[in-house]
């Protein structure tokens, strides 16, 4: 009997490796989802954060797309092994601090670590990466270099540019015929929206903005701003979550103001009054507010009244808003809102 | 409650809910179950999305304010699962 063949997809969950994976299914092989969170994806926190509108239930994208193939899917935190891509990108960044292709070569390389490790015993690597589709990690020069650099080499199939590609491992074992993979090319999305519709795929997610925070150029700005204030390029969970939520001030080089937005932000940042300096609107409805850094007093009620501006006692000569420290003491200020001007441009994040 | 190994995941946003479930779930024998505490309401829908591609048993999930809980100043879910 023929032995079935193994292999282990990226599942983004997004449409190209939801029919990737489904392409090389239908060849007969075993397949299975990896999903890599790196902290950047815009998948998962701004859905779990934000308020969304009830008859859009948050769903884990990566999680749906297993469903729909019926594959089992495996979530791998590389939080940690991922700062190298972020902060010593060998190929350099994207428009703004993506550093796409050296994240494609880390993740690759990383499927095959976890793919061929002797109780998994995966035979090749899944993408539904599409030549042309991408500046910079979905070239032509550059889909030969991930499998390079990844070390997946041969191992790596491409279902939906196949055709333009060297034959690869499985197409030369015969594990999955060549020619009933796909020669798509370039930003048209055509092609695979009408295979979706052959595979009888009706629903996928369409992340605007792409899926992840560092292609984004507020998030960029927000995490420079977060490099030059700790002096380092470096961060940990937290803070580069924290960039993905609330409006962001820095009225100083020393301390900066995080207000929520919405109801959702406001109960998320509720979990960081433990570490962080948290302001209170008491006497109207306002955001909550935390203050990152060292502020003086001075900054303090500077922190306060910047809230005030954004409470709904911004026309009202005075504001009380509760200050908290981490250690658990506390003050509360009487203060005067800033006007909507004395809320300089240069401040914001 | 004694029955359940417990795992807290309170403060932590989706997926991390998920991974850190998936990856007790690995320590565990078939038929374990499994007590998982979190604050992001999304958690309840991926570890039953979870729960089901991988064929565990998503038992139920329950809100909680309760102050024998460590978290009880904030709103959060006890989900439970049996592993396969």
């Amino acid at each position: 009997m023929k032995q079935q063949r193994k292999a282990v997809a990226l599942i983004s969950g997004g449409l190209d490796s939801l029919l990737a994976a489904r392409v090389v299914m239908d060849q007969g092989v075993h397949v299975e989802g990896l999903n890599f969170y790196t902290g950047f994806c815009v998948e998962g926190h701004t859905h779990a954060i934000r308020q969304r509108p009830a008859e859009k239930p948050k769903r884990n994208n990566a999680l749906w797309v297993a469903e729909q193939l019926g594959i089992k899917l495996h979530i791998v935190d590389v939080i940690e092994q991922y700062k190298d891509v972020v902060l010593n990108p060998k190929h350099g960044y994207g428009t703004h601090l993506n550093p796409c292709l050296d994240c494609k070569i880390f993740m690759v390389k990383k499927a095959l670590a976890w793919g061929f490790m002797e109780e998994h015993g995966f035979d090749f690597i899944i993408t539904g990466e599409v030549m042309g589709q991408r500046p910079m990690s979905q070239r032509k020069q550059t889909l030969p270099l991930i499998a390079k650099e990844s070390g997946a080499d041969d191992r790596l199939l491409r279902p939906l540019s196949a055709k333009h590609l060297p034959e690869t491992l499985p197409e030369r074992e015969g594990w999955v015929d060549r020619q009933r993979l796909h020669a798509f090319h370039g930003r048209n999305r055509k092609p695979q929206l009408a295979l979706a519709k052959a595979l009888g795929f009706s629903d996928w997610a369409q992340p605007a903005g792409g899926c992840c925070f560092l292609t984004n150029a507020d998030y960029s700005a927000k995490l420079r701003d977060l490099w030059a204030s700790k002096g380092s390029r470096d961060y940990d969970l937290d803070d580069i979550v924290l960039l993905k939520v609330g409006r962001h001030l820095r009225p100083g080089p020393d301390f900066k103001v995080i207000l929520g937005r919405e109801e959702g932000e406001n109960h998320y940042l509720e979990g960081y009054r433990k570490r962080f300096l948290t302001l209170r609107v008491l006497s109207h409805r306002g955001p909550l507010c935390l203050v990152d850094g060292t502020p003086t007093a001075e900054q303090v009620v500077l922190a306060a009244r910047i809230l005030a501006r954004y409470s709904q006692g911004r026309d009202d000569a005075r504001v009380q808003v509760s200050v908290e420290r981490p250690g658990g003491t506390g003050e509360v200020l009487e203060v005067v809102p800033l006007t909507a001007q004395q809320v300089r441009d240069e401040w914001r994040v | 409650m004694a029955d359940a190994t417990v795992l807290d995941t309170l403060g932590l946003l989706c997926p991390m809910p998920v991974i850190r479930t998936q990856e007790r779930v690995r320590e565990l024998d078939a038929g374990s179950v499994l007590e998982v505490l979190a604050t992001d309401p999304g958690a309840v829908h991926d570890i039953r999305a979870w729960c089901r591609v991988h064929g565990h048993e998503f038992l139920h999930h329950r809100d909680c304010r309760e102050a024998r809980c460590d978290d009880a100043e904030r709103a959060h879910i006890h989900i439970r699962l049996r592993i396969s």
